[in-house]
């Protein structure tokens, strides 16, 4: 018999858990598909180090995720001192840490060194020097950072939690870094790729259940992104149900605000056109389904909601787009309609987050052709990952014909593995499904 | 591309001439030049066919090889080759300047010598000739060594491997490809691709038919310009050069000649070419920080001069982890600092980046002055400003100017007027937070006034330096330890030479 | 004229471009591209030097040298295997008359090469893989059959693995071309990963490494589904087109006019017709001759004039990258010193 996912979950912490405190290799790499417990397991496996009394350093990418983390620590064990390492620009860190009488900021690490727990970007962590290294270290979104971010660390702990997902965007460099592709410690990779190259035998463990991912989207996001480590929904069918309050008004909005709600899934398509970025129709589709989102009322109802169910606010929409300019675009049309509070952002800055339902411009939509970055498999993956409940997609129809017309002439260089899933075939995998959900304009 | 561009390249279609894209000129340019023009034989790695080299635009010096598979022959180009750009590398070496850095007296080279070759390939196969020639040994170091190589061919190798390399930095120009100058400065009305044909290029830009020069073949099917090479066109090597190559190992007297003359045809017209950009490039002048960025040339030629003086063995054949980390960030500072140097000093450039919404321009309509709070309160007026642009701007981002002593002031986005989406100009709020000296009132010249015409980035001008990486000998775990154990009292020994056998040659 | 046959290489280039729908139609049907080209006056300027020509040969000869032992160290080295001595691999006879009896022979060798439990080195064998219904007949350098009868393709190439790298495009292309072979041999148990070979350094030793070619598999594979679209195209074009190099240049013109093309400059380095859709494209005004990256902040904007009318225009712009090509006009003009 299957596990429950709960169980399943369950057994995967604790199988990282022991690796961790009594393993006997230097690392742990986690693989986190999205919503499957990232965090709630970086602070369990740091509030179990330091019961051990391991000294313990956590790396993570942004000043966001720093402040997050140490949040969550400080809520989970209010009397755990925890050391906020930071900059020395203005405002150097969140002031909700302010509220945590245990948590003990400082720019120096010599003020924090002490404590059983410091936190930290990569970047800051780089700068210090003199201090005897951490017993343990937990690197969080290690496939966010770069290989040289890790050499610069990497001296000062003497074993790791790695974490991360790998389906998101990989990191980049804004000069070529041709000259090293193929070398096991490529200054541009992902730190993982560079850490299991040198350590092969490293365990590698995956959280196996997305708790926040609907049983409507896990299976499609699993097979187009992550075609060789499947994972699954923590909840069933017909445990999520999205209701619209009021009654539709027959327009392709509410059309297809009603199949995503029954759904999960909805794809707003509008007439082919070639378009620059920011298509002044798809921007208006795109604050429409939102407004009208909120117009009908939705409530979500869910494994953790009361009877009930929980209205829907703009806290918890997200409109995703590929470019900056289209989520500026986006943000003043949703101005100008009155809606305010809803987030609208890129990619790059919607990974990690999490909302009830989301509004996504196809990075494809309008576009004469299809470029590397918009077939970037973990551009797509990250906005089709972001929901709760339910996704709808809002495109130019035209896309599979862009697709096919793809020229495929990518180069290859020796030494570098390839990466799966291609986004070619992600694009297409997810198009397919959506197809079937297609309201026209 | 940048939309600017594009409507630059759409001009230049309906022109039929290249058009600007900057006034100014973004790359250092030495008063004395070393022009390299080099040819390869088809099929080999680095099997150099001859090559035009000098100083003196009328005074080429034509090296070939008439057969070159022949390892003597090779030898006498590259040894030849030496004997023509080592005296020029090394004539800058001893003319220094000190500077302070870090508190030290350090002494720089005043000048240095800067190698221009036609285009990207010839870059790549200036690498490729370091690389070739780097780990030969010659007789005088290892006096068992099979085929050693003449004696000042693997210095040769190691200057051109580090001209090389030093290319690979955004903005840097010890070594430029003519292709990328002319592009950096005009638009053509084809695309890029097409622009890295040095013909076609320079055709659109001082007048001539772009495609004639590309395309264009004589009865005998021979191209009427040259590729600018390293590689010949197929039509020269097999129904003129095979020939001559055929003549020349029946040793048929006078053959060798036919040979050079043979490639000159090919050399000559690229060399004028070259000469002929420089000559339309000095008509620009330099961007006030191109001598900054060129001091970071002067550095990195002293840098190598000195690590040959030291006795440094060869650069290794890859780089070690904490070598690729380290040029992977100072190339990443070079590309920021250039992208903003090259908008700062050329108005045609920050149009490109008002246009993608990270700059702005505009009038100033209103000062008002404020303080900060705290114990000894400083100057942080607000200003008000009116302009056309449409940045991105949220409420705290941070906005740089730069000053007229050349000092950058940073501000802070208070607010920006109500109807972005409207017609008509916005209005933005700015807090001065720097750049107005130590005092209660803000120093001369850095508060602007009303009817004042400023210029903010929302990119900062200067680029943050990381933090250091560690040494070699101490790589972490994470990226397999020290790459090798190093003596304890000396350097790195230095890397084997390529295996040599019988087979290299055919 | 006689209808050229397709090579794995030609296969492979669909890939390229596969927009175009002139080029799938004469790749399809086998229309010689290089003496259109010329027939049509915009001769291509594709040539192999004879010096690379005679070093790619002799560099092939030197690997498959003494029956293969070579090549046979390289791929066991690189597999992780003992190999094996020279005389316990088999390399048998493979010629036949004509090219569906060397497929025939081909294809009977592989078959008792997989029963027979040891090393087999077939030496140029042939396969043919059906395009758009019709056999398309290839020519691997190599291919090695291992012990347990897994298939290996081997791909020689001249170029240099310097340092441990190489020219990504051209290795690219050597994937795709390799790709062709694996999927010609589909029927067999053959590795997705090949064996590319080339000369080490700046030597004549070669060296090796194994490529992994499925995401050029599903691209081949993707592309020569699409092929089979032809008859539409085919069926679309009047009754009386011919691409005879025969004809008169205005008819020729006609009739290859007739087939849309979607040029790019990227078609310069991959299709012999390629001078003449630029010329086409470039009488035609089409923004795509100045890169395929212009076009995507033009939006409906497709050639050089309405790009510059909607710039020049001083209206307001109710189309986005109309609008956008007004302020930039007026941000290059202001910079340039110029009044408008």
């Amino acid at each position: 018999m299957t596990p429950t996912p709960g169980d399943a979950a369950t057994r995967a912490t604790d199988e990282i858990l022991a690796d961790t405190l009594h393993g006997t290799a230097r690392g742990v790499v986690v693989d986190s598909p999205p919503g499957a417990g990232k965090s709630t397991l970086v602070v369990r496996a740091a509030r179990e180090l330091a019961a051990a009394g391991r000294r313990l350093m956590i790396v993570a990418q942004t000043n966001a995720q720093v402040d997050d983390l140490v949040d969550r620590l400080a809520t989970a064990d209010p009397g755990l001192p925890v050391g906020r390492l930071h900059s020395s620009d203005p405002h150097p860190y969140d002031r909700v840490l302010d509220r945590h009488a245990a948590v003990r900021k400082s720019a120096k690490i010599g003020d924090l060194a002490e404590l059983p727990i410091v936190v930290s970007t990569a970047a800051k962590w780089a700068w210090v020097k003199d201090v005897d290294p951490w017993q343990h270290a937990i690197v969080d979104e290690a496939y966010q950072m770069r290989s040289d971010q890790l050499l610069a660390v990497g001296r000062l702990f003497e074993r790791a939690l790695f974490v991360g997902d790998p389906g998101q965007l990989d990191p980049f460099a804004i000069v070529g870094s041709e000259q090293w592709a193929g070398l096991t410690y490529d200054p541009s990779t992902s730190a993982v790729t560079t850490l299991l190259a040198h350590n092969p035998g490293l365990p590698q463990r995956r959280l196996p259940v997305s708790w926040r991912l609907p049983h409507s989207a896990a299976r499609l996001v699993s097979d187009a992104f992550y075609p060789y480590t499947a994972f699954r929904s923590g909840t069933g069918p017909g445990d999520r149900r999205l209701a619209l309050t009021a009654a539709s008004d027959g327009g392709a909005a509410d059309r297809v605000l009603d199949i995503a709600a029954e759904t999960g899934w909805g794809l707003l398509e509008l007439p082919p056109q070639h378009t620059p970025r920011t298509d002044p129709e798809a921007v208006t589709a795109v604050a429409g389904v939102v407004r009208r989102l909120l117009e009908r009322g939705a409530v979500a109802h869910s494994e953790r909601s009361a009877d009930g169910g929980e209205p829907v606010g703009p806290d918890r929409i997200a409109v995703g787009t590929a470019h900056r300019d289209q989520a500026a675009a986006i943000r003043a049309a949703l101005a100008a309609l009155g809606v305010r509070g809803v987030t609208v952002d890129t990619a790059n800055r919607l990974q990690g987050r999490e909302f009830d339902v989301t509004v996504v411009l196809h990075p494809l939509s309008g576009r004469p052709d299809a470029t590397a970055f918009h077939l970037e498999t973990g551009r797509l993956c990250v906005l089709t990952s972001r929901h709760r409940h339910a996704c709808v997609v809002v495109s130019r129809a035209g896309i599979p014909e862009l697709l096919d017309e793809y020229p495929s002439a990518e180069p290859v260089r020796l030494g570098v593995e390839v990466k799966f899933p291609d986004g070619w075939e992600a694009h297409q995998a997810v198009l397919a499904h959506l197809a079937e959900l297609r309201v026209r304009m | 591309m940048s939309l600017l561009t594009t409507l630059a390249r759409a001009e230049a279609v309906r022109a039929g001439r290249a058009q600007p894209v900057a006034t100014v000129r973004h790359r250092h340019l030495s008063g004395r030049p070393l022009v390299l023009v080099p040819l390869t034989a088809a099929g080999e790695a680095a099997a150099p066919l001859g090559a035009m080299v000098g100083t003196d635009r009328d005074a080429p010096v034509l090296l070939t090889v008439r057969q070159p598979r022949d390892r003597d022959l090779r030898f006498g180009f590259l040894a030849r080759l030496a004997d023509v750009v080592l005296p020029y590398l090394e004539s800058y070496a001893d003319d220094v300047d000190t500077e302070l850095r870090k508190g030290e007296e350090l002494e720089v080279c005043a000048d240095a010598p800067q190698i221009l070759v036609p285009s990207v390939p010839g870059v790549d196969y200036v690498r490729l000739l370091g690389r070739s020639m780097r780990f030969r040994r010659t007789a005088e170091e290892d006096p068992d060594t099979p085929f050693p190589a003449p004696p000042r061919v693997p210095l040769l190798g190691r200057w051109l491997t580090h001209y090389a390399e030093r290319a690979r930095t955004p903005g840097s120009s010890l070594l430029l490809a003519m292709t990328e100058l002319l592009g950096r400065h005009w638009a053509t009305g084809q695309s890029q691709l097409e622009d890295q044909h040095l013909g076609a290029l320079l055709a659109w830009i001082r007048g001539g038919d772009p495609e004639e020069v590309e395309r264009g073949r004589d009865a005998s099917g021979q191209l009427l310009t040259p590729p600018a090479g390293p590689a010949t066109d197929p039509a020269f090597d097999n129904r003129l050069l095979a020939k001559a190559t055929a003549r020349f190992d029946a040793g048929i007297p006078g053959s060798g000649d036919e040979i050079d003359a043979l490639l000159a045809s090919q050399l000559r017209p690229t060399w004028d070419a070259v000469w002929e950009g420089v000559t339309l490039l000095r008509e620009l002048a330099p961007g006030t920080r191109v001598p900054d960025r060129w001091t970071g040339d002067r550095w990195s030629y002293t840098g190598h001069r000195d690590r040959l003086r030291a006795g440094e063995p060869p650069q290794p054949r890859r780089d070690d982890a904490t070598t690729a980390a380290r040029k992977l960030a100072s190339r990443e500072r070079a590309q920021a600092e250039l992208a903003a140097g090259e908008a700062l000093d050329d108005p045609l450039v920050m149009a490109s980046r008002r246009l993608a919404g990270e700059a702005f321009a505009g009038t100033v309509t209103g000062v008002e002055m404020a303080m900060s709070e705290g114990r000894s309160p400083r100057p942080r007026p607000l200003v008000v400003l009116e302009t056309d642009d449409e940045p991105y701007l949220d409420p705290g981002v941070k906005a740089h100017r730069v000053l007229a002593t050349g000092k950058t002031q940073t501000a802070e986005v208070v607010e920006t007027g109500a109807d972005a989406d409207g017609p008509g100009p916005r209005t933005v709020v700015l807090r001065l937070t720097s750049g107005m000296g130590r005092g209660k009132t803000p120093e001369e010249g850095s508060l602007p006034e009303p009817g004042d015409a400023l210029c903010f980035t929302l990119f900062e001008h200067t680029a943050r330096s990381g933090a250091k990486l560690p040494d070699p000998d101490d790589t972490p775990w994470t990226h397999g330890g020290p790459p090798s154990a190093a003596p304890a009292d000396g350097p790195r020994p230095a890397e084997a030479p390529d295996p040599v056998t019988a087979e290299d040659f055919l | 004229m006689p209808p050229r046959a397709l090579d794995a290489r030609a296969l492979a280039a669909l890939a390229a471009n596969p927009g175009c729908r002139r080029r799938a139609l004469l790749d399809g049907a086998g229309v010689d591209k290089a003496r259109l080209a010329e027939a049509l006056g915009s001769p291509s300027a594709f040539g192999q030097s004879q010096f690379a020509f005679a070093r790619g040969n002799s560099f092939e000869a030197s690997v498959k040298a003494d029956g293969g032992a070579e090549l046979l160290r390289l791929l066991c080295r690189r597999l992780g295997v003992e190999p094996p001595a020279p005389a316990d691999v088999t390399v048998p006879d493979l010629s036949a008359p004509g090219a569906a009896g060397r497929t025939a022979r081909t294809a009977l060798e592989l078959r008792a090469a997989a029963g027979r439990g040891t090393w087999t080195l077939l030496d140029h064998p042939m396969l043919s893989l059906e395009v758009a219904g019709a056999a398309v007949y290839l020519e691997p350098d190599a291919v090695v059959v291992d012990p347990e009868g897994t298939v290996t393709v081997i791909e020689i190439k001249s170029f240099p693995i310097l340092d441990g790298s190489a020219d990504p495009s051209k290795v690219g292309a050597a994937a795709r071309q390799s790709a062709v072979y694996v999927l010609a041999l589909g029927a067999h148990r053959v590795r997705e990963r090949v064996l590319l070979v080339c000369p080490k350094d700046f030597s004549n030793i070669p060296a090796a490494d194994l490529l992994d070619v499925r995401p050029q598999l599903s691209v081949t594979r993707r592309q020569l589904g699409r092929l089979t679209r032809l008859e539409s195209i085919a069926a679309a074009l009047p009754a009386d087109v011919t691409f005879d190099v025969s004809l008169p240049p205005v008819e020729l013109t006609r009739s290859v006019e007739s087939v849309p093309a979607a040029y790019a400059p990227e078609c310069l380095a991959a299709c012999e017709l390629a001078f003449h859709c630029r010329g086409r494209a470039r009488a035609a005004g089409e923004v795509m001759t100045l890169g395929r990256a212009v076009r995507g902040e033009l939006g409906r904007l497709r050639t050089v004039d309405a790009v510059l009318d909607a710039a020049a225009d001083p209206g307001p712009a109710a189309d986005p990258a109309a609008a956008a090509l007004r302020r930039a006009a007026r941000l290059r003009a202001e910079a340039l010193g110029v009044t408008v």
